[in-house]
């Protein structure tokens, strides 16, 4: 094997970029053609942005056959929440949003104490509430393959009970490109377009199709502490006694809860860099999750439950 | 760089696992943190080292297990190409599993222990590779340090694997002698194999070259979507299955025939001077003319043999075994129809390649069988079409995808397009000179019960009064007709299904058919009726109670039943359901055979079976 680094120029990836971006686009034309009523779930993250693309090359000049749907966890980062309302008004897309803080409000769902506790699972209730009101049939989420071992055996459309739940041990064969998109009434299908792609090329089409992304994915100055990574200090999050505040110039590789989202000390300041940071990286993106480290079979558990 | 999409298949021992893992971390496909994991459940388990398979068994069960029950999907790069592994288990139980990962593969690592040679599982691997199409194929000679580095031991396991590939029909076949454990020969080359001058597996997979179909000849292109946003503009959306296409080709809608030249390729913010497979894109056409999802657009004069009825290999990938009586989806392309299996004309004996007669498929069984289509489809053989040439098969009442299916190249004389041939001497022309109608008297009942007896003796007294009449009897069938079935469920099922045609074509010559088979369930004569006609159905029940019939017990099948020595014995270990409404009764343990023979011949009286057919003119001859 050569030793040369593993990005030179990105015309040398069109190819393999093209083949990904076909795959992805005969998807979501499947998913549209065979279900009533789908929907696509925005977080403002860099592949629910690449998943928007995708989405425009395989519906323009006309409409998305679906409305974006965002889950607001109120621990969103509000660079985040800005950039989805202003994407999608650019898009003349229609964007519904429900949120985490409305079901604790009116008592659909209990806040428990203490440190560390995200909202990722509270995103779930909320999530199922959604498809039981606007009668979903099929969600397209921008989970990949490469992030996560559990991930890595899911289908590209996985089926859903009705309630809500992922049977791993019991999944439809996927054959081909044909995807089995039938189901009974109450029952769903996540479908995800971008199963086969990796982080890098995601950083690699974002370069190659100049695409905006949220400020915090690249390198800003911002108060951290150190808690085996690197902790965004906020209003819902104050060091303890004995934690030390620092600023450093940082960048987040994922958007996740304030929380619980970790940040890498970066440089980089455009999709290039990062492209060649990752492809230097020997650390997966998942790794600056705190809540994918409680135990081995974290994410499968979640997943489980209705988790994307 | 481009992308390549391979497939693994092996179990516990031969290392597959140690293979990937190995290709991850040697190419740095694979990060700190996942080595991280790894480590700490090597230590949990006691085991010495790094145990690289843990980077690829994905499930819980799996890794307690210690086993790898799913496909799961890998992926990493070389500055020369991104690749995707299709990871599969290898026992003969995940065969499903295993045509799932081949599906979409170019290449096909198959994996061989140095020490064990060519075994059953290499076999199997190679047939299902060879029948799912891959392209080319790649032997792993691993555990080569085992062997001490033998290049005899090589040379023969080569020998013997390229007499498979031959009988097999795959060429482009490459051997490589390495060891996953040690790295030799993987990504770095071994200093243990002078005598070997060939690539290391990481240049091969970097190197090989995938043939790709570009011709416009073989241009398909599936509609999925019709874009249409305004008067202006109307586009039908797919990827282009096979071939190529650009601005001006005048292509053919299939099924309507209609022709048109495509105007422009549009993706997106531009126009596109040509595109070939796998491009995703939206055309446009010269004129109006009917699409909608479903349809195929191929070049002009191209255009595939479309038909109803197809021969093709099938992966059954079901619990509930193939059923000839149940309808299911059949999914090609973007368009799904109905369909049913009417025939299974063999399975495949993966070890021996053998075909093997029968009449049913269970979970992980491959054969080919015969299906009929409520809509033409295309016959596109898969050999040549990989895509359009696919299809699956789906459970209307449970959903699941029970069958991947694959054209075959050769199809039956007479099946495709088939009209039914009319013949010129009608059914009626036979009745009228016969004097009477023709039908069918089904006797229904216990073994035993004397639906025979009655059936014999009715058929003599109809003959003498110059009746067209013929006795079909169940165990005569099984002699002839129906001798390759045996008693499972489905066999007896397609026994009566061949019955109920032959008595229909009996029926249609203007016959009197008097057949008699227990036929025990509901279901089994609700589907004989269906095939005959209500109309030509007289159903009569021969309704001698079990403990009489056992008392007579002609042929000693009621003691060998109890005994245990025959299993689903109708009436004493499989269900007897009775008719609910039969048009007569006979409990021949009250009734002589001579009084039985009058009630049926009074009751195909009242049917008016006997009245004079008189012909309408201009009705047939």
């Amino acid at each position: 094997m050569s030793t040369k680094p593993i990005i030179e120029s990105l015309d040398d990836h069109l190819e393999h970029l093209e083949a990904l971006e076909a795959e992805s686009i005969h998807i979501f034309r499947e998913v549209a053609g065979e279900f009533e009523r789908p929907a696509f779930l925005f977080s403002g993250g860099k592949d629910s942005i690449v998943m928007l693309r995708l989405a425009e090359k395989a519906f323009r000049p006309g409409r998305f056959p679906f409305p974006l749907v965002h889950v607001d966890t109120g621990h969103n980062f509000p660079e985040v929440i800005d950039f989805r309302d202003r994407r999608a008004a650019e898009l003349g897309e229609k964007l519904i949003v429900r949120s985490v803080q409305d079901w604790i409000d009116d008592g659909r769902i209990a806040e428990k104490a203490g440190e560390n506790d995200s909202r990722n699972r509270m995103q779930i209730p909320v999530l199922l509430g959604a498809i039981d009101e606007f009668k979903f049939d099929a969600l397209f989420g921008g989970a990949r393959r490469d992030e996560e071992k559990a991930r890595a055996k899911e289908r590209i459309l996985s089926f859903r009970d009705t309630h809500g739940q992922w049977d791993p041990k019991n999944q439809r064969p996927e054959l081909w490109n044909l995807y089995n998109a039938r189901v009974h009434k109450g029952e769903h299908i996540r479908a995800f377009p971008i199963s086969n792609w990796t982080e890098l090329d995601i950083w690699m089409y974002l370069a190659k199709e100049n695409l905006e992304i949220p400020s915090i994915y690249y390198a800003h100055e911002r108060q951290v502490i150190w808690r085996g990574q690197w902790i965004p200090i906020s209003h819902l999050l104050e060091p303890k006694p004995g934690e030390k505040v620092e600023t450093r110039t940082v960048r987040f590789r994922t958007v996740g809860d304030m929380t619980c989202t970790g940040c890498v000390e970066s440089p980089c300041s455009n999709a290039w860099d990062v492209v060649a940071e990752t492809a230097a990286s020997r650390v997966t993106e998942r790794g600056s999750r705190v809540d994918d480290k409680a135990s081995e079979a974290a994410m499968e558990d979640r997943k489980k439950e209705g988790y994307f | 760089m481009d992308l390549l999409r391979f497939s693994t298949a092996g179990s516990v021992d031969d290392g597959k696992s140690t293979l990937i893992g190995r290709m991850l971390y040697d190419s740095k496909g694979i990060f700190e943190d996942q080595l991280e994991a790894v480590t700490s459940a090597s230590k949990q388990r006691l085991a010495t080292g790094i145990d690289l398979s843990l980077l690829t068994d994905g499930l819980r069960a799996e890794r307690e297990q210690g086993i790898t029950i799913d496909v799961a999907y890998r992926y990493f790069a070389t500055p020369r190409r991104k690749f995707i592994i299709a990871d599969t288990p290898g026992h003969e139980q995940y065969t499903r599993n295993m045509a799932t990962g081949a599906s979409t593969a170019d290449l096909a690592i198959i994996l061989i222990d140095a020490r064990k040679g060519v075994i059953e599982q290499s076999r199997r691997h190679s047939a299902i590779s060879a029948l799912l199409g891959i392209p080319r194929i790649c032997v792993a000679v691993n555990k080569m340090d085992l062997v001490d580095w033998s290049q005899d031991v090589f040379d023969k396991i080569r020998h013997d694997y390229l007499e498979l590939a031959d009988k097999l029909g795959i060429s482009g076949v490459e051997l490589i002698p390495l060891s996953a454990l040690l790295g030799d020969n993987v990504v770095v080359r071994s200093e243990q194999t002078p005598w070997y001058q060939g690539r290391t597996l990481i240049e091969y997979l970097e190197t090989v070259e995938i043939p790709k179909e570009r011709s416009s000849d073989k241009f398909r292109f599936p509609v999925q979507y019709v874009v249409r946003p305004d008067l202006n503009f109307r586009g039908f959306a797919g990827q282009i299955a096979s071939g190529s296409v650009k601005p001006g080709d005048e292509i053919e809608v299939v099924p309507s025939g209609k022709r048109a030249v495509v105007k422009q390729l549009h993706f997106f913010d531009r126009d596109l001077p040509e595109a070939s497979f796998p491009k995703s894109l939206t055309i446009t056409l010269d004129r109006e003319v009917d699409v909608s999802r479903g349809d195929v657009l191929v070049k002009a004069g191209a255009a595939p043999r479309l038909s109803r009825d197809l021969d093709a290999q099938v992966v059954w990938m079901d619990e509930r075994p193939l059923a000839l009586t149940r309808p299911y989806f059949l999914k090609q392309g973007s368009r799904t129809v109905r369909a049913r299996i009417t025939r299974v004309l063999y399975r495949t004996d993966i070890q021996t390649l053998s075909e093997i007669p029968t009449s049913n498929l269970g979970l992980n069984d491959i054969g080919r069988v015969r299906i009929s289509a409520a809509q033409p489809i295309l016959l596109d053989p898969y050999a040549q079409f990989r895509r359009t040439g696919a299809f699956i098969l789906i459970d209307p009442e449970t959903n699941a995808t029970v069958a991947a299916g694959m054209v075959a190249q050769d199809q039956p004389e007479s099946s495709s397009d088939v009209v039914w041939s009319e013949s010129d001497v009608s059914r009626v022309s036979r009745e009228a000179r016969n004097g009477h109608r023709g039908g069918v008297v089904w006797f229904t009942g216990l073994s035993g019960s004397g639906k025979s007896t009655i059936a014999k003796a009715l058929e003599k007294r109809l003959f003498h009064d110059h009746r067209q009449v013929y006795l079909l009897d169940g165990d005569n069938l099984r002699h002839g007709l129906n001798k390759d079935l045996g008693f499972s469920s489905e066999a007896r099922r397609e026994n009566l299904r061949r019955a109920a045609e032959t008595a229909k074509i009996l029926v249609d010559a203007g016959f009197l058919v008097l057949a008699t088979f227990i036929s025990p369930t509901a279901a089994d004569r609700a589907l004989v009726r269906e095939v005959i006609g209500d109309r030509d159905f007289v159903e009569i029940h021969v309704s001698t109670p079990l403990a009489a019939c056992e008392a007579r017990d002609p042929k000693g099948l009621y003691a060998r039943a109890r005994s245990g020595e025959i299993r689903e014995f109708t009436g004493v270990s499989a269900p007897w359901e009775p008719p609910a409404n039969p048009l007569l009764e006979l409990p021949t343990h009250k009734l002589s055979v001579p009084e039985s023979v009058a009630k049926v011949v009074d009751l195909l009286e009242a049917k008016g079976l006997f009245a004079e057919v008189v012909e309408v003119p201009g009705g047939g001859i």
